[in-house]
């Protein structure tokens, strides 16, 4: 290997995951470097989530590493860190972006609060910075500022989600795991959230997992893919590669399914 | 009031011997006091303790009254408070049953006492070093309301991950304009463990920085002991650009013309009529006794607003 190869921002090795006899996830490996977007898809019952919790240190995999390039340690096992140190990481350095809002927002804190507050829990202390950073934000991702005062189980879905990603965006994460971004929302809006989320990802940097049924969602978004059937990685490519040239039985039959209008 | 000023319970000697000394059985003193040692050694830190049932229902004191029962000893003197006054249900029931359960003196003097418990008030009197505070605690989690989850909850206090209580400042600030919590606000103590005050008016947060008595807060519902040492630094939450403040009046007390102390508005009649007076009943009392008057002390004052030697003539 030479010196020039860069370090991935995350390296997964082997993972597997069981519930009880059911296996989610079985033997994947993958590694994602900084400023890129893995597209993760496959049918319902695929193991895209779990994988994707996995990743995300929300659920502790049977077998297997996950190793992510920390600020302090370098390439650190996510879950031989300390506790304190990976809740701090989920809280700075990544961003999760829940694919059914109330996951991820406090329903009843206003949407100004809802940004504020992870600026407030890396240790901000001054309110009006904290609302000016708070409201640029919502501004980005093109919330109308007279609704900052109003909390989000008063508004729309597609508001809810770009609310959400403000929120894990206020930070500057490094890597954002999305489930199903587009969930739940009709396709004008989808069309809208996406463009919002590739102008973001791209201006800022952020290297990104998305886990999604809908390949046209990998298509705008994904510079890599992977496809997944019973908890097997069956395919994995760049993204128009897999999607004009499958190569797998399944990837096949994926594509095909594709309505066309 | 049958209990003015400083009263033997000469009856309680020979009622209580049914009882153990203070009610609760010795192992479970030994306990509770545990857990006051540990909490005491970590302020501000929640001791889960062995709550016992007490004749006394839920959210009336049963965590204070157990701390009470397991430091009180028979030569203390204790003075009970209910929101400031001596004379209220809860107050008089809580020190009749001392007076009868472990035969000791009462008071309602904040300086002739030994043992003060309290619920929702801190006595204007300033307290020495060999008195001890005895909170009551409704709710011992101060982030319940927006972390609903107890082993979270945990894992924020164990990493000091606080930033949750400032989110709610934050929404006070961004739907009013400035901090709208007045009572329960939240404090760091010894800049390490978040803690619930109790419901105390903010009004009385400064007085437990670096407060010369031993402060124990006992929640029998939510089975939860904490403490603050004496001279232990407290300090109330609040923004860089919203700094904390406690809450003031433009009356004076109206019975005792007090411009230091915590008012309650009083509604006197249905036509609007209303006057200030002094929560902590005993401060007010003393400062008339001394012969301060405030604007409505006099013949038309409220009877409930007599002072307290005048009603006890008069019953």
């Amino acid at each position: 290997m030479t010196e020039a190869a860069p370090s991935p921002l995350l390296r997964v090795t082997g993972l597997t995951h069981r519930y009880g006899e059911i296996v989610a996830c079985r033997d994947i490996s993958f590694e994602l470097f900084a400023r890129e977007v893995l597209g993760v898809v496959g049918e319902s019952g695929s193991g895209k989530t779990t994988l994707l919790n996995c990743c995300s240190a929300h659920l502790e995999p049977t077998a297997g590493r996950v190793e992510y390039d920390t600020r302090t340690h370098g390439l650190a096992d996510v879950f031989g860190l300390r506790e304190p140190e990976r809740r701090m990481l989920m809280r700075t350095d990544w961003g999760v972006v829940h694919q059914n809002p109330r996951d991820g927002l406090r329903m009843d804190v206003t949407a100004g609060g809802n940004v504020a507050e992870r600026l407030i829990m890396t240790g901000a202390r001054h309110y009006g910075r904290v609302r000016g950073e708070a409201t640029t934000w919502m501004d980005r991702v093109e919330l109308e500022l007279d609704r900052v005062d109003d909390p989000p189980k008063t508004y729309t879905g597609g508001m809810q989600q770009r609310l959400q990603i403000a929120r894990n965006l206020v930070t500057k994460p490094r890597l954002v795991f999305m489930d199903e971004p587009t969930g739940g929302l009709d396709v004008s809006v989808q069309a809208r959230l996406l463009d919002l989320l590739r102008g973001l990802v791209r201006e800022l940097g952020i290297a990104a997992i998305v886990v999604t049924h809908d390949l046209a969602v990998t298509r705008l978004l994904a510079d890599r893919l992977m496809v997944m059937r019973r908890g097997e990685v069956v395919e994995t490519g760049l993204t128009d590669q897999v999607l004009d040239d499958p190569q797998n039985p399944y990837t096949q039959l994926l594509v095909s399914s594709v309505l066309q209008v | 009031m049958t209990e003015a000023g400083r009263s033997t319970a000469t009856a309680g000697r020979s009622v209580g011997e049914a009882y153990n000394f203070a009610y609760l059985d010795e192992q479970t003193k030994r306990m509770i006091r545990r857990c006051i040692l540990k909490a005491v050694a970590v302020p501000g830190y929640q001791v889960p303790f062995g709550s016992r049932e007490m004749p006394l229902p839920y959210g009336w004191g049963t965590g204070g009254i157990q701390v009470t029962a397991s430091i009180i000893g028979p030569d203390d003197t204790l003075k009970v408070i209910d929101q400031g006054a001596d004379d209220t249900t809860n107050a008089v029931s809580i020190r009749r049953f001392f007076a009868r359960v472990a035969g000791i003196e009462t008071t309602d003097r904040t300086a002739e006492a030994t043992v003060i418990q309290t619920r929702h008030r801190i006595p204007e009197h300033p307290m020495r070093e060999d008195q001890i505070l005895v909170l009551q605690v409704p709710k011992p989690e101060p982030m319940r309301y927006l972390e609903p989850r107890e082993l979270e909850c945990r894992k924020i206090h164990g990493f000091s991950e606080y930033g949750l209580m400032h989110v709610q400042l934050y929404e006070d600030i961004a739907k009013f304009g400035e901090i709208t919590t007045t009572y329960d606000y939240p404090v760091m103590v010894n800049r390490r463990h978040l803690m619930s005050p109790t419901p105390i008016p903010k009004f009385d947060n400064p007085k437990m920085h670096r407060f010369p008595a031993l402060q124990l807060f006992g929640a029998g519902r939510e089975k939860r002991i904490y403490a603050i040492p004496p001279y232990t630094e407290v300090k109330s939450l609040d923004f860089d650009d919203h700094p904390f403040e406690v809450q003031t009046w433009d009356e004076c007390c109206a019975l005792c013309g007090a411009e230091d102390s915590f008012l309650d508005e009083v509604i006197t009649d249905d036509e609007g009529g209303k006057m200030f007076v002094c929560s902590d009943s005993h401060y007010c009392g003393e400062r008339r006794a001394a012969g301060h008057v405030g604007p409505m002390e006099g013949e038309d004052a409220p009877s409930f607003a007599r002072p307290a030697d005048q009603e006890a003539d008069g019953s």
